[in-house]
């Protein structure tokens, strides 16, 4: 299945990407099994997905936990720990 | 409610004149700003969730105090020090419920809503890391309402 991942602020800098459409391997069907199929494409994501790195998550622009479901065309974005106010 | 994520500036007192004015039962009306301190930024958003996320918030502040009408603005973009980033203001009919619903929904923003601040300093830009102390004060309020 495909789905849309974006990520922002400094993970999108380290990751010289903002946007993707990716297609997942069979399986995939968790936050937290995305992070690690992540981890797979290189060095820079290496250490972008690393357990130490603080990553938050969201599938459709609500928060989730690294446990959350996701399916066909859903749009998960990774981020830093958000710093507005 | 009103909720805007913008570039452009706000202006407190007429913010507060609406809210204050929208209805005679208005008692207390609270009102926070945060201001730029010291160093020029540049504010990075995640404009699909952000709106949301604040209503969201604000819709939490209502279902725990007696919460009459709730603004909130938080800007984007390059700012500079002193700028206005984000304005609270809180209508109710007694200032218990306003200050506190303001503080809560300030203290949430600072975890939830989807903004990040890179700082321009003389030795080049670097991404604001998040503190633990803004967990903590959004922790505080498990439980606490009316």
């Amino acid at each position: 299945m495909k789905v849309k991942v974006l990520f922002f602020a400094g993970l999108r800098e380290q990751l010289g990407t903002a946007a993707e459409e990716i297609e997942l391997p069979a399986g995939v069907n968790t936050v937290g099994a995305l992070r690690l199929h992540l981890r797979s494409r290189g060095e820079a994501y290496e250490k972008a997905f690393s357990e130490k790195a603080l990553v938050r998550t969201a599938v459709n622009q609500d928060m989730v936990q690294p446990g959350a479901r996701i399916k066909a065309g859903d749009e998960v974005a990774f981020f830093p720990p958000v710093t507005g106010g | 409610m009103k909720v805007s994520v913008q570039r452009e500036d706000f202006d407190l007192s007429a913010e507060v004149k609406a809210l204050a004015q929208k209805s005679q039962n208005v008692g207390a009306v609270a009102s926070f700003v945060g201001v730029v301190r010291e160093v020029a930024m540049t504010l990075e958003h995640y404009p699909q969730m952000t709106e949301a996320s604040i209503r969201k918030i604000v819709e939490e502040a209502k279902s725990r105090w007696a919460v009459m009408d709730c603004t909130v603005i938080h800007r984007y973009g390059e700012l500079q020090p002193s700028d206005q980033i984000v304005l609270v203001v809180v209508a109710s009919a007694h200032r218990g419920d306003a200050f506190a619903a303001c503080e809560f929904i300030m203290d949430y923003l600072k975890t939830r809503a989807p903004f990040w601040k890179k700082e321009h300093r003389a030795e080049g830009a670097r991404w604001v890391e998040a503190r633990a102390a803004d967990d903590d004060a959004a922790e505080r309020w498990a439980g606490k309402g009316r």
